[in-house]
């Protein structure tokens, strides 16, 4: 009796496993997740939601979907000024991450364009070196 | 699949065990000093701020309040953005209950002018009525912080900078600390709103 107990208590506990794996699997760009973690989840939050009408989200946001040549230089160098994001207006200066690198650049990118639903192309890290290229040049 | 339903009405069981049914009552924090027969806890001292309304806020401004306090700053690239997304959901919790206000104090009195904290709330969507963001003198605000953590600098093992390390505090209208949580954990936030529930549930 109690063995057979416990078995059962090892399959719910196995399905548990399983279930949060899954979870977690669903988003492949693994390096571009602990980035965004460390480098901007403080302002766009974990879920990617942003905070009220302070900082823009980055959940299906048209924003993103418009500018996906810009990501990479909004990234290293930040971004000030009047912007819309579905339709609503943001005015905070976001500082930007000038340590990381092109191919992390590139990860946090595809992890944003994939990630909470989101499905938007994955960038090639060629064409975010271009992009990089042309903003420290306008610098 | 008997055995199953055991193990899951088990496991609920065991979650729920260790809450007494009994009314709980939040404790006072802080030292305490026994003074003859009468023990006399921490309180908040008097302050003076002003908020983005430019009105002036002080503790008569929760004589008939319970308040959750925070310290922030506006251009904050840390934790604070995290916080005040908790301090937002606590705003939307009580919205609409009488007895808890809520109270972010800039620690950037240079940047977190009066006019950039009234944008900031517009923005979060708030007013002044639930919510106040004050500012004022550098060295009174840093006063006024180690009042409000006091009960966390008694601990030696917590975390050292605490302007940053997203406190929320609640205190009662009689000026003591009732509860506090880590406002970037919205798991001890839950707990949080239940203490505020409590206090709110006292008298
Ligand atoms: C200090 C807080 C902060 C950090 C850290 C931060 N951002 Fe931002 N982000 C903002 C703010 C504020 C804006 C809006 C800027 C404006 O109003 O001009 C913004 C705007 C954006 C936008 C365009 C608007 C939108 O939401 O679609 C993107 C894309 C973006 N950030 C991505 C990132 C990425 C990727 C990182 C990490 C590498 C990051 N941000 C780190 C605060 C931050």
């Amino acid at each position: 009796m109690r063995r057979l107990a416990f078995v059962y208590c090892l399959i719910i506990f196995g399905a548990i496993v399983l279930v949060f794996n899954s979870c977690e699997n669903n988003n492949t760009y693994t390096h571009g997740k602990i980035l965004y973690e460390n480098f901007c989840a403080n302002c766009h939050m974990e879920d990617g939601t942003g905070l009220a009408e302070v900082i823009p989200t980055l959940v299906q946001s048209d924003y993103v979907i418009l500018n996906q040549d810009k990501l990479p230089c909004i990234i290293r160098n930040g971004l000030s000024g009047e912007i819309t994001v579905n339709g609503k207006l943001y005015n905070t200066e976001m500082s930007g991450s000038p340590k990381l690198t092109e191919f992390e650049i590139t990860n946090v990118i595809n992890y944003i364009n994939t990630a909470w639903g989101n499905k938007h192309t994955i960038q090639k890290h060629l064409d975010v070196r271009k992009a990089l290229e042309e903003c420290d040049a306008e610098k | 699949m008997k055995y199953l339903n055991l193990i899951v009405i088990m496991t609920f069981l065991i979650g729920c065990n260790d809450q007494p049914p009994a009314k709980k009552v939040l404790p006072i924090l802080g030292n305490k000093e026994i003074v003859g027969k009468d023990t006399i806890y921490h309180s908040i001292p008097d302050f003076s701020f002003i908020n983005q309304d430019s009105q002036i806020i002080t503790n008569e401004t929760f004589a008939e309040h319970a308040y959750v306090v925070d310290f922030f700053f506006i251009s904050c690239p840390t934790i604070c953005p995290k916080t005040t997304k908790q301090m937002l959901r606590i705003h939307d919790k009580f919205k609409d209950v009488d007895g808890i206000n809520l109270l972010a104090h800039s620690i950037d009195p240079k940047r977190d002018t009066v006019g950039a904290l009234k944008r900031y709330a517009r923005n979060l969507g708030v007013t002044a009525d639930k919510w106040h963001f004050i500012t004022g003198d550098k060295y009174e605000i840093k006063e006024i912080a180690d009042d409000y953590f006091s009960i966390v600098i008694e601990d030696p093992d917590a975390p050292g900078g605490y302007d940053h390390s997203g406190r929320l505090i609640l205190i009662d209208k009689n000026r003591h600390i009732r509860s506090f949580c880590d406002g970037t954990d919205p798991g001890d936030v839950d707990r949080f709103i239940e203490d505020i529930q409590t206090l709110l549930d006292e008298k």
